[in-house]
């Protein structure tokens, strides 16, 4: 390992550390609750119903017996698929459209700038509380929701960075020697801008488990009895009095997931290049 | 300089109109009858067919576009379906509540996090820059509505030094009104303060590697001349922008917070007209709210082309 | 450096302080309030204090509700709130239901019917006066009751009023009601917040602007906050009525609800929605949290329609043996009456036949089996946006799980609801109160929403409407109760309780709920 070297940079760097260590537990969590959860997730035990922290309910039951911790488990699963879903299309969609605006300029770039000023107008609560409703409430569809926040975000982003791209001399000779834009764009510009892409990818993944957490917490995401963060925080704000915990456990889970995420993506920009301009939109 | 603000405004009335488009397509899809809704379990096909005509339901979409917008541009917000009164009215009543949280968050947050940010570039590589970083990540990733739960629980519930919720009305109870405003403004107002102090730091460190600070710093100005006198004047430019947005997110985004809070605000307003089909008043709102928001761009554009000449040029 | 960055913290501090100071007025401090509310100690030091004056008796009141009426006119809208805002309160009815679900005499002081039950002639009270003033005669009773049987009526509850052919004025204090058919309800329908007595002049506004007879008139509503009557001055009987003031404030959240109770913001909650939540008001001496009755069958609305596994009876029996109702009325913390069939165990002619299909999950198993469906199958379980079916939908995933039935869960608001569910039919199963009086017709009726068909039960409830002699008009309901019970059209839970929590010195409140009702006529403080 030579000093300097992007792995030697990650290894000494602090936050990608940290974020990469949560993202992780994250990410183990959600595998372990595909085979194996303390209690089962949904069956109801009304005669243990709200205690606190045990040796048996680690992080306690809650207002039908159920088990916290394996909830919180089942929610990362849920908190990953949301993010992951919602990304992925997001970025399908943003970085084709971003790249076709660099690359055709004049009324493409036009269109698209006001396609994505048209998404960013509306209060983005707003609109998925609409494209669920007309959907209907599912996890689903708030997946959809999210990730049409996600297309304007990747497009600018893409936009931005493949416009730099098109003035610089590797690409201007490409064209000089009769390559196609469709060709530039692969050769030359895609290969170029994965690095913001996948920073970008990252915080918006942390944004993507807010979003959904928002979204569940008002009864829009994940249909009960599965869990999900908000929707736990949701229940939880009527029998807080009786049992605190239940308020306390689900919030942290959504916190640290979306901590160790921003973590990892400021820590992978700092190591893939520290001028990177990555887009925050809350 | 005229050129670039005409672009810009026509840039706005075009994702408008679209925007308009958009809304009133939405809510054509949008599943539910409104007639239904008001009728109940009992409704009988013969009444509600007599209710559709009645709210004008039965006319073509098109008849139905454009007298709302006839409506709209004279001003005229027309009436709820199912309240039977003028939507500006209920409007105003929301805007009691809205307005003040959002001024009163955003206040919050400046006065938070711009200190913050300052003392973190002032203090840049030190514990202070460090302290302030880590306030500002763990502020991010919490998410507000959890503040909130977290405030109510020990500051309504346990310690009983604010309510848990509602709001009794500013010309009934005026420092009732203020003290119900007090943890929604914290719970809205803390992630903004970590966002503001991130960014306000960097954009002082950016501008502190430029040229003219440090042309200032040799010619011996003192510190904090050059910090305040210099530096923050020159980053307020990214600061101004995430202010105005943070405005424009609050006035119709604080949906999640209200419902934390019970607070009867716009956000309640539009989340209830969408549960009883209310369609004039969420067609209303919406593109209130539009509009708000592309206001606030188009003045932060203006902002970016009067101090700093370069995104005329870029655009 | 360090001394500006301290500067700057002490300035934080100092205006977070000043901010929480000034912000922070008295009443919202919980111990005053307490020490001032519950009984004052006169002994502690009687000689020191000069005696206060004689209070006069407190004549305003609070009241909470969780949902907010749209519109104060019940012939525009079918929320439930809507009746319970203004009936016996601002509009008065021919006949009126009392607290017990009794029909006595409203704005009609008496009546006679006759003997085929085709002809009620109405005799009304004289001098009645509405709010602005104008006179109560027999015309107002024609408009209003033409309205609610019009052919172009927009009015939701249309359906009741059916079977009146004509209504005549015969002079200005008797009014005739000519029937299609005997209507053995109509005398309970005409009683209802539904067929309210309007003045013709001032009905086209009476949404915002409500006029009607009762004792208290419409002052202001401030949307989205609260609605203010006032006792009326044009009230016939002005001296029964106690109260001066009354305030309705909409409080949807059972946390808020508790907390604007805890502060003496509220004084009663006639209706409680959490039952969760009224172990905390029980342990406070202030309140009295009384339980009493709805008409509100909480049913696993079932359909019964082809092509479904329910079409089959073993899979409706299984079903019905695999609802354990301890379960779920300990989901509702207790506040709930097991039910066997669709009727209010409040009514006479009640049955109990929660015995019909006993839990038994063997049993239940085996008529699974014996329908074909050992394996189970999956469903859907629609669900309306209410605390009460949220509570029994996760309860009912986890009990039909057991006997192999897969239910998924989708939670709509009630425009989805109603359109999806109700109207068109695109449902497997849906948990639902059904809360209005005398609603086991549904059961007869032709595309109701269950797709339930029965030529048994339609021929007994046709009888049943028919009869006059009230035994044997008994004798018929119970029947009709066992026929859906062992049909286990649905799957018949609970009874919902109405759980209403007063301040323990207001006197007069309705303990049931026979009808949609917060009638203050007879309410007073101690």
């Amino acid at each position: 390992m030579t000093p300097g070297s992007p792995l030697h940079r990650a290894l000494r760097h602090r936050s990608f550390l940290i974020g990469g260590a949560l993202s992780l537990l994250l990410i183990v969590t959600a595998l372990v609750s595909l085979v194996w959860t303390p209690w089962p997730v949904t069956e109801i035990a009304m005669a243990r119903k709200l205690q606190g922290p045990s040796a048996a309910h680690w992080l306690g039951t809650d207002h039908l017996g159920r088990d916290v911790l394996s909830r919180i488990m089942w929610g990362a699963r849920n908190s990953i698929a949301v993010g992951l879903v919602a990304v992925t299309l997001g970025m399908a969609a943003g970085v084709a459209l971003g790249l076709w605006a660099a690359a055709r300029r004049g009324w493409a770039d036009e269109l698209i700038s006001r396609m994505s000023d048209l998404v960013f107008a509306f209060p983005a609560v707003l609109t998925a509380i609409l494209i669920t409703t007309v959907f209907g409430p599912s996890a689903t569809n708030a997946i959809i929701a999210i990730g049409i926040f996600n297309i304007p975000v990747f497009a600018r982003v893409t936009r931005g960075a493949a416009l730099s791209l098109w003035g610089r001399e590797f690409i201007r000779a490409g064209l000089a020697i009769g390559k196609g834009p469709l060709r530039i764009t692969f050769d030359h510009v895609l290969p170029n801008i994965t690095s913001i892409l996948i920073v970008q990818a990252t915080i918006q993944f942390a944004v993507a488990i807010l979003a959904e957490a928002g979204l569940s917490y008002l009864g829009l995401g994940m249909q009960p009895p599965l869990p999900s963060w908000g929707r736990m925080l949701n229940d939880a704000q009527t029998y807080m009095y009786d049992q605190p915990s239940l308020a306390i456990f689900p919030g942290l889970a959504i916190a640290l997931s979306v901590l160790g995420l921003n973590l990892l993506g400021d820590g992978l920009r700092d190591i893939l290049d520290p001028r990177l301009k990555v887009l925050r939109v809350g | 300089m005229l050129e670039f603000m005409l672009r810009r405004l026509f840039a706005a009335l075009f994702t408008l109109v679209a925007a308009s488009l958009v809304v009133f397509a939405v809510l054509e899809v949008l599943p539910g009858d409104p007639a239904l809704v008001m009728l109940g379990m009992e409704a009988q096909p013969d009444t509600l067919a007599a209710l559709r005509k009645e709210l004008g339901l039965d006319q073509p979409l098109w008849v139905r576009y454009f007298a709302w917008i006839g409506d709209m541009a004279t001003f005229d917000l027309g009436r709820s379906h199912a309240y039977k009164t003028d939507v500006a009215t209920m409007l105003l009543n929301r805007l009691d509540v809205t307005l003040p949280l959002a001024v009163l968050a955003v206040s919050f947050a400046v006065c938070l996090g711009l200190p913050l940010g300052i003392m973190a570039a002032a203090n840049h590589g030190k514990a202070g820059d460090y302290g302030v970083m880590m306030f500002s990540q763990a502020g991010i990733a919490v998410p507000n509505f959890w503040i909130g739960l977290l405030l109510v629980l020990v500051l309504s519930l346990g310690l009983r030094w604010f309510p848990a919720g509602g709001f009794p009305g500013w010309d009934k109870d005026f420092w009732g009104s203020l003290h119900a405003l007090v943890l929604p403004v914290i719970a809205l107002g803390l992630p903004e303060a970590a966002i503001l102090a991130r960014i306000a730091r960097s954009a002082m460190l950016d501008t502190m590697r430029e040229d003219y600070v440090r042309t200032a710093r040799a010619k011996g100005v003192p510190e904090r001349g050059v910090l305040f006198g210099h530096v923050l004047r020159n980053a307020l430019i990214p600061i101004i922008t995430i202010v105005g947005l943070f405005f424009a997110f609050q006035v119709g985004g604080a949906i999640i917070i209200e419902s934390v809070f019970y607070l009867p605000g716009l956000g309640q307003l539009i989340y209830q007209s969408i549960n009883n089909r209310d369609l004039v008043v969420i067609k209303d709102v919406v593109i209130l709210l539009t509009v708000m928001v592309l206001a606030i761009n188009l003045a932060i554009d203006m902002v970016y082309a009067l101090i700093d000449p370069r995104p005329k040029i870029k655009a | 450096m360090k001394r500006w960055i301290g500067i700057l913290l002490v300035a934080a501090v100092a205006v977070v302080i000043a901010v929480y100071y000034v912000t922070r007025p008295e009443k919202a401090m919980e111990t005053p309030q307490t020490a001032q509310t519950t009984a004052p100690a006169p002994a502690a030091a009687p000689a020191a204090t000069p005696t206060p004056p004689a209070k006069p008796a407190k004549d305003s009141v609070v009241i909470g509700l969780s949902l907010e009426p749209p519109v104060l006119d019940s012939s525009l809208n079918a929320a439930a709130a809507i009746r319970e805002i203004t009936y016996q309160n601002i509009y008065e009815s021919l006949t009126r239901i009392d607290r017990n679900g009794n029909i006595v005499p409203g704005l009609a002081e008496s009546w006679t019917v006759s003997p085929d039950g085709k002809e009620y002639v109405f005799k009304l009270r004289t001098g009645v006066k509405y709010h602005d003033g104008e006179d109560f005669d027999a015309s107002d009773v024609k408009f209003s009751i033409e309205r609610l049987i019009a052919p172009d009526s927009k009015v939701p509850a249309k359906n009741l009023y059916r079977s009146i052919d004509t209504v005549e004025v015969v002079d200005p204090a008797t009014v005739k009601i000519t029937m299609k058919n005997p209507d053995a309800f109509i005398l309970f329908n005409l009683g209802i917040a539904d067929a309210a007595l309007v003045d013709p002049k001032s009905s086209p506004t009476n949404g915002t602007n409500p006029i009607g007879t009762g004792p208290f008139k419409f002052v202001e509503r401030k949307e989205g906050e609260s609605i203010t009557l006032t006792k009326a001055d044009t009230y016939r009987n002005p001296d029964a009525i106690k109260l001066k003031n009354v305030t309705f404030k909409f409080v949807k959240d059972p946390s808020a609800q508790i907390n604007a109770l805890l502060a003496g913001d509220v004084d009663t909650f006639p209706g409680f929605q959490a039952p969760e939540l009224v172990g905390r008001l029980k342990a406070d001496d202030r309140f009295a949290v009384v339980v009493g009755s709805t008409q509100g069958e909480t049913i696993l609305a079932t359909n019964n329609g082809e092509g479904k596994p329910m079409a089959k009876l073993e899979v409706r029996q299984a079903i019905a043996h695999a609802i354990n109702r301890d379960e779920l009325i300990a989901a509702e913390s207790g506040f709930a009456l097991p039910i066997g069939t669709h009727f209010s165990p409040a009514d006479p002619a009640y049955v109990d036949l929660t015995g019909t299909y006993p839990f038994n999950l063997d049993k239940a198993k085996e008529l699974m089996k014996a329908a074909g469906y050992e394996n189970g199958f999956e469903a859907t379980l629609k669900l309306p946006p209410v605390g009460y079916a949220k509570r029994a939908g996760e309860v009912m995933v986890s009990q039909l799980g057991k006997i192999g039935i897969k239910l998924s869960i989708v939670q709509l608001e009630w425009p989805q609801w109603l359109s999806e569910v109700f109207k068109e039919r695109n449902y497997d199963f849906t948990i639902v109160a059904h809360t209005e009086a005398n609603d086991i017709d549904r059961y007869a009726r032709d595309g109701y929403y269950w797709n339930y068909v029965s030529e048994e039960f339609r021929n007994v409830y046709k009888e049943m409407v028919a009869t006059v002699d009230p035994a044997k008009r008994t004798e018929l309901l119970k029947q009709l109760q066992t026929i859906i019970a062992k049909d286990a059209v649905n799957g018949y839970l609970f009874q919902l309780a109405k759980i209403g929590v007063w301040n323990k010195n207001l006197v007069g409140m309705w303990e049931n709920s026979p009808t949609p009702s917060i009638d203050l006529s007879e309410v007073y403080w101690k």
